[in-house]
């Protein structure tokens, strides 16, 4: 009995780490579609740019953690801006297709320019000494760095939803995603609101990417290779909602914790089964807009 | 003989917004109806009901006696439930011909063949040409959608419509947008096709409301207001109060 | 599709209808690839292999145009099907049945039969979410693949298939002679059958359906059947052309099923141009050759260089190497 306490116990705390990390990266992905219904493949290049640029920083520059983080923040931010001047504002409003083709593309040029740029083996995160080893909760040892992890995110999310629902930005970012034709006529700029937006998005894939390296190994293949997990998390919390994502990589995340402890021969086959099984359900997501 | 077309008690809501509420319409065989009522009204909702775009709350849809409301989209269409759209909804890129042509052969059954080349159904062709003729879109059969002026495509919009052989037609705001010099072709159009379909239109160009319809139903938040000839519509003084509050702002 | 806005045509009833009746028929640059073929088995012979793998190659980009460019399904996951197709006739292959063609066969039900049960499930979604399902596909097969190892080699890949000669006479060599001809048969076969369905008039329907979908319910199309008969076909076709790949390398792994696989598909696809059914012949001879001169070079640079290139076409060139060609062939004619 209370083995089986403990393995629960140990699989929501590690599932709950790796929904913090797969939310802060999609929850971006989620406004863009909302937004504008840009359909963003290569958003994930973001977060492994935030995981890279961390990584290096750390280990070449031999610059502090939180320093290291806020940079590559910062980094991803820009290189964003000037990617969505550059490409992703000219297909707005565009033609899906168009927007997977291009995205598709960025995925494949982020592939080779890691590989040029990092080479071929992926990059490991080396957490400050502060955040090694484990730490006591009621008892009970976690590992540091995955306890900090859980918090940084849950304060993260808290301050964006707050964010989202107190200022005046994000009260404009749901009016749009709602109903982005009534909020043109409102007068609210949109076209400035989703360059924000994008960049919003793309520094949080950053910070989610740079946090959870230890997750989500930080390789060449990143973009391509974790592109299904943040699809999923998008697609079954329901497009364009912002606390949909949160409960979809929380299915997720324990989920892929649960089987892979439980039943690692089977892989990663019942996350995708149940992904199907819920959007046949609800093929809109979790909290997607009926028609 | 049942009517052409019958709602009973058509309920829709989103929420606590009740878009249809409690709708019993009847549209007789061969009846010109027009159905009007200010912006939000539910009138293209009404369309979307009727032709199983929306799935109602609650109520029944009959078509020529019969009850439709469990029918699919397509289901409606075979059994002669054809609509326009408020705004054009052509395939812009493929030719005026071939726009009529796709619409033929799903009438017809022949968009089922996958070996046969398209070509070699020549009868489709030739009906949806003949059909070009009359509108005056003819000259125009191979040119692409898009290249033409949005008034000559409301006009496709009606022969595609027609080329499915409706016995109901419903047409949603069919000379909206157009410039109105080009209006009066597509009041005639209306007022040419043959007497046995049966024609609601929604409209919000009054002139062509009361030159075409012999009825007029007035729709205001999801219900019927009122529902009379022209000429009762005209003197109603709910309908008045309506269109000139709506006007104040 | 051809040109059809020729105005000396306009007001002539029976002219109008023979120049749109006539669309179909077979015009003289259809010949270009396939005497193209027959010169490079005579002029490039130690090449014919690669020449195999190219042949295979755009039966399943033909594949992917169906459903891409003509009933506008946008999938991430058409490598599913390529790779099922691979596996069938792997397996065959590798436990006692050597026969090539009815492996083939087997291959092409097998994938349309993937493809109809996956279909049902995905075509009722669409935009980010049906790239989700159909990559969710792929990943789900791939990780049976994997852990299946028993029958599929897991991450070893399926070794020790044997291949009987085609027809009992013609044997697969090392020169990929045999191979050149075998494919470059099949693909003309699978070329065939893509062209009668896109010229007719349920292919003509399906270019209706990406079009605007809506419309085509409102002249009463049961769109949802039609999506779900292309997407069967199309799968089909990849198996085949899995089972191309499978039968001439005698080789099959993983990354038959992987995302990368669809996605290099498309990129090469998108080169040639999407939607015109002549795209695949171009656009994956240029990638493949191209990436075996580069890959010998560099091989690093080759991802970074083709995403770029990717970019480029979709933002500034835009339908590939046939959108630019009918461009200036446009503005030749209206000079």
């Amino acid at each position: 009995m209370s083995d089986f306490f403990s393995i629960t116990t140990s699989i929501l705390f590690h599932g709950l780490a790796m929904a913090m990390v797969l939310y802060l990266i999609s929850v971006g992905l989620s406004v863009t579609m909302g937004l504008m219904g840009f359909v963003n493949l290569a958003h994930g290049a973001f977060a492994m740019a935030g995981g890279y640029t961390l990584v290096i920083l750390m280990k070449q520059q031999n610059l502090p953690f939180g320093v290291a983080l806020l940079a590559a923040i910062v980094i991803c931010v820009v290189l964003s801006l000037i990617l969505e001047r550059l490409l992703y504002r000219r297909l707005y409003g565009g033609d899906e297709l168009d927007q997977v083709l291009m995205t598709m593309g960025l995925i494949f040029a982020s592939v080779g320019a890691a590989t040029f740029l990092f080479g071929p083996v992926s990059q490991s995160l080396e957490p400050p000494a502060m955040l090694r080893g484990q730490i006591n909760v009621l008892g009970r040892e976690f590992p540091t760095y995955r306890s900090f992890l859980i918090l940084c995110g849950a304060l993260l999310v808290t301050a964006l939803w707050l964010g989202l629902e107190r200022t005046r930005f994000g009260a404009q970012i749901r009016a749009s995603v709602d109903n982005l034709r009534m909020a043109q006529t409102l007068g609210i700029n949109t076209s400035q609101l989703f360059t924000v937006a994008f960049a919003l998005g793309s520094g949080l894939a950053a910070l989610g990417g740079g946090l959870g390296a230890d997750f989500l190994n930080v390789g060449p293949n990143y973009a391509l290779e974790y592109l299904v997990y943040f699809l999923i998390v998008v697609a079954v919390g329901g497009l364009g909602s912002i606390r949909g994502p949160f409960v979809a990589a929380l299915i997720v995340g324990v989920s892929d914790t649960a089987f892979k402890y439980l039943a690692p021969q089977y892989g990663a086959f019942f996350i995708y089964a149940i992904t199907m099984a819920i959007l046949l359900w609800r093929p809109r997501g979790l909290f997607g807009q009926s028609a | 003989m049942a009517p052409a077309l019958e709602t009973k008690s058509l309920v829709k809501r989103f929420g606590a917004l009740a878009v249809a509420n409690d709708i019993n319409f009847t549209l007789e065989r061969g009846a010109r109806h027009a159905l009007i009522g200010p912006n939000g009204a539910g009138k293209t909702s009404f369309v979307n009901l009727v032709t199983g775009v929306l799935t109602p709350s609650s109520g029944d849809i009959h078509l020529a006696g019969e009850s439709i409301t469990a029918l699919s989209r397509a289901q409606r269409v075979k059994r002669g439930l054809v609509r326009t759209f408020q705004i054009s909804a052509l395939f812009k890129k493929l030719t005026v011909l071939e726009n009529v042509t796709l619409a033929i052969a799903e009438r017809v059954g022949a968009a089922n063949d996958l070996w046969r080349p398209a070509g070699h159904h020549r009868d489709i062709i030739e009906e949806a040409y003949d059909l070009l003729v009359p509108l005056g879109l003819a000259d125009e059969a191979l040119r692409p959608v898009t290249e033409l002026a949005y008034g000559r495509q409301r006009m496709i919009e009606i022969a595609m419509a027609l080329a499915l052989k409706p016995k109901v037609l419903l047409l949603d705001e069919p000379a909206a947008g157009v410039p109105p010099r080009e209006t009066g072709a597509i009041i005639e159009t209306i007022e040419r096709l043959p007497a046995d379909i049966a024609v609601l239109f929604i409209e919000h160009d009054m002139e062509l409301v009361f030159r075409v319809a012999q009825r007029i139903t007035v729709l205001v938040q999801g219900a019927v207001l009122v529902e009379g000839t022209p000429a009762e519509i005209a003197e109603d003084p709910k309908v008045r109060q309506v269109y000139l509050g709506e006007s104040k702002h | 599709m051809t040109d059809l806005s020729s105005r000396d045509l306009l007001g002539d009833r029976k002219a109008v209808i023979d120049a749109f009746a006539r669309r179909h028929r077979f015009k003289w640059y259809e010949a270009i690839p396939w005497l193209a073929a027959i010169a490079c088995y005579f002029l490039f012979e130690s090449y014919h292999a690669l020449g195999a793998q190219i042949f295979a190659t755009i039966l399943f980009a033909l594949s992917l145009d169906l459903l891409i460019g003509f009933a506008g399904i946008v999938t991430l996951g058409h490598a599913a099907f390529f790779g099922v197709g691979a596996y069938a006739a792997g397996v065959m292959a590798a436990n006692g049945w050597h026969e090539p063609l009815s492996e083939v066969l087997v291959a092409a039900i097998v994938a349309a039969g993937v493809g109809f049960a996956s279909g049902l499930i995905v075509l009722r979604t669409a935009g980010l979410t049906l790239l989700m399902q159909t990559l969710v596909v792929a990943a789900l097969l791939q990780e049976l693949a994997n852990k299946w190892s028993s029958v599929t080699g897991g991450s070893d890949g399926l070794l020790g298939m044997k291949i009987d000669p085609i027809f009992g006479l013609f044997r697969f060599d090392l020169f990929g002679d045999t191979a050149y001809v075998y494919c470059l048969a099949v693909l003309f076969i699978g070329w065939l059958i893509a062209r009668n369905i896109v010229y007719s008039s349920f292919g003509r329907s399906l270019t209706g359906i990406r079009e605007n979908t809506n419309r085509m319910h409102a002249i009463g199309a049961p769109v949802d059947r039609r999506k779900l008969v292309i997407y069967t076909i199309s799968a089909a076709l990849a198996g085949v052309s899995g089972a191309l790949i499978a039968q001439t390398t005698a080789l099959v792994g993983l990354n038959t099923l992987a995302l990368s696989k669809s996605g290099e598909l498309i990129i090469m696809l998108v080169i040639g141009g999407i939607g015109r059914l002549y795209g695949a012949f171009i656009g994956v001879p240029l990638y493949m050759i191209a990436q075996d001169r580069f890959s010998q070079i560099d091989p690093i640079y080759w991802y970074f260089w083709i995403g770029l290139f990717m970019i480029f076409v979709v933002v500034f060139a835009r339908g590939g190497v046939l959108g630019v060609f009918e461009r200036f062939n446009q503005r030749r004619r209206s000079r």
